[in-house]
């Protein structure tokens, strides 16, 4: 694999795992974490809560327009190793913010991403679409059906 | 000459006081918590993050406790807030498309791709009290049905793909997004900073603009094309990662009203349309939203003027109800010095009127004198 290809697999995956962390509570990363030894790390950015400006598209698919912001917290943690992993997400909880950036530093970790991803990412991943499927199968039992009546005889 | 005049800091302080006593209640009964108004005042949540223009249902629920349930109270506490963070940056656009709908409805197709999906609505209830509801209701489980992958593609993308209804203006590359809470707003405004206000206005005062468009001020012949709610995801260029990392999800409310066609000697007519969008599930606030986004688009499409709905100026300078808000409650506090000058300048006008008029009831003795 020549090392862009590399680079952007890398960059998927760490998209991946912050697409699954920014829906879990940072109680339930925390408990999932304690289930891997952690290698030595610090914070390289304490938590830090801050806004960002929310944008829309004129008719969905237009020009950006602002709708309004958002509660974003966010921290950097760095891992004796050397790895540095970030984490943003939305709302203000800066202990879950650290949390992600300790395991987006682990996910890119050689001796601990396959643990990571394995005991961490993937059992997370899995309760999402758990309530997702969930939510989808309440929202599909309100879809309409039509049905034609048929008046008369022909 | 400016007069201070102090005295009243221990009244406030004991006013405050009581309020904060007020506010709470008989203590005999459990006081609410933000989770409970987050969960069962949902709607109220929304509402107070829309126009707060600000997400994060757990601020809004604090605010609207702290209100006492004034929403437009809450919305102020809620932008007064936002002030005291630092911004860093704005997400990518979020595509309504993905949306992960929750309800998603069209007046103007019956089969569209995906389906009508009616989700949690207050449509088709009767609307008679429900006193089952007073104490200690739980409700039936949610129905459930197989879920479909099929996906949701936005009606006004359908209609598009026929060239019967306009397509949405699109920007140049790197051009910069309007931003009125960065620079104070002129006139003619760009849509982008339209919307914007539109997205924080009022409620109240978009759904009667809306409504008066409808009757006739500004006729623009709406139909509900699509009304979705659900989860989109957000993402955020972030530049000390280097890609666009995800932040989580927010819930939107979108609304694509399709309007009355129009067309030229150069152009085939198709419809037109006007946008909404907004925090939550919003659904009267999007399409009214919509519905004024379209008004306010009438010189654009060489429309007659003249409805309020379409005067750009009047709609975008009275919708904030923060600054509506501050500036109709300021004539509560204390104007006693200008007060005292109208008072002064109205009891000499009155003099001149009664010595005028004295002179004016003695005319014969003036005339005398004058002879």
């Amino acid at each position: 694999m020549d090392s862009v290809t590399q680079h952007n697999t890398q960059q998927a995956q760490r998209q991946a795992a912050m697409a699954v962390l920014a829906h879990a509570e940072a109680g339930e990363i925390a408990a999932r974490l304690r289930t891997i030894p952690l290698p030595g790390h610090q914070d390289l950015r304490e938590p830090e809560n801050g806004l960002v400006m929310l944008r829309g598209r004129v008719g969905g698919d237009g020009a950006p327009f602002n709708l309004g912001e958002a509660t974003v917290s966010r921290a950097a943690v760095r891992l004796a190793s050397g790895e540095v992993g970030f984490g943003y997400t939305l709302g203000r909880d800066g202990e879950k913010a650290r949390l992600i950036a300790l395991c987006d530093a682990l996910v890119q970790s050689r001796d601990f991403g396959g643990l990571v991803e394995r005991d961490v990412i993937a059992p997370l991943r899995e309760q999402l679409m758990i309530r997702r499927k969930q939510a989808a199968e309440e929202t599909a039992a309100t879809k309409v059906d039509f049905y034609t009546m048929v008046r008369g005889e022909g | 000459m400016y007069v201070a005049v102090k005295g009243g800091e221990r009244a406030i302080e004991n006013a405050h006081r009581l309020l904060a006593n007020a506010r709470r209640g008989d203590q005999s009964v459990a006081e609410v918590s933000l989770d409970q108004i987050s969960e069962q005042l949902g709607l109220a949540v929304d509402r107070v993050m829309s126009e707060g223009s600000l997400y994060d249902r757990e601020l809004a629920a604090l605010a609207i406790k702290q209100a006492r349930g004034d929403l437009i109270e809450a919305i102020f506490l809620v932008r007064a807030f936002r002030a005291t963070l630092p911004r860093f940056g704005a997400s990518a656009p979020v595509n309504t498309g993905a949306m992960r709908v929750q309800r998603r409805v069209s007046s103007t197709f019956k089969d569209i791709p995906g389906g009508q999906i009616l989700g949690p609505t207050f449509d088709y209830t009767h609307r008679l009290l429900d006193p089952s509801l007073s104490q200690g209701f739980v409700p039936e489980a949610p129905a459930v049905a197989a879920a479909s992958t099929a996906p949701t593609p936005r009606v006004t993308d359908i209609l598009g793909r026929d060239g019967l209804i306009e397509s949405s203006p699109q920007a140049e590359d790197g051009a910069s997004v309007g931003d009125l809470t960065r620079e104070p707003l002129n006139f003619p405004a760009d849509r982008d900073l339209r919307l914007q206000n539109l997205a924080r206005g009022d409620e109240g005062f978009l759904l009667a603009m809306g409504y008066s468009t409808q009757r006739g001020y500004g006729r623009n012949h709406p139909f509900a094309g699509e009304i979705r709610f659900g989860e989109v995801e957000v993402e955020f260029a972030a530049e000390d990662v280097g890609f666009a990392v995800p932040l989580g999800s927010i819930e939107l409310t979108e609304c694509q009203m399709v309007n009355q066609f129009k067309g030229s000697a150069t152009e085939a007519p198709c419809f037109t349309r006007g946008y909404g969008l907004a925090f939550g599930q919003s659904e009267r606030k999007t399409m009214s939203m919509a519905l004024v986004d379209r008004a306010l688009r009438a010189r654009e499409l060489g429309e007659e003027l003249g409805a309020p709905a379409q005067d750009e100026e009047f709609i975008l300078s009275h919708s904030d109800n923060v600054q509506a808000t501050g500036f109709v409650e300021h004539l509560k506090l204390p104007h006693y010095v200008d007060f005292q000058s109208e008072l002064g300048l109205l009891r000499k006008l009155r003099k001149e009127f009664a010595e005028a008029s004295a002179e004016a009831n003695a005319p014969d003795a003036m005339k005398e004198a004058a002879e």
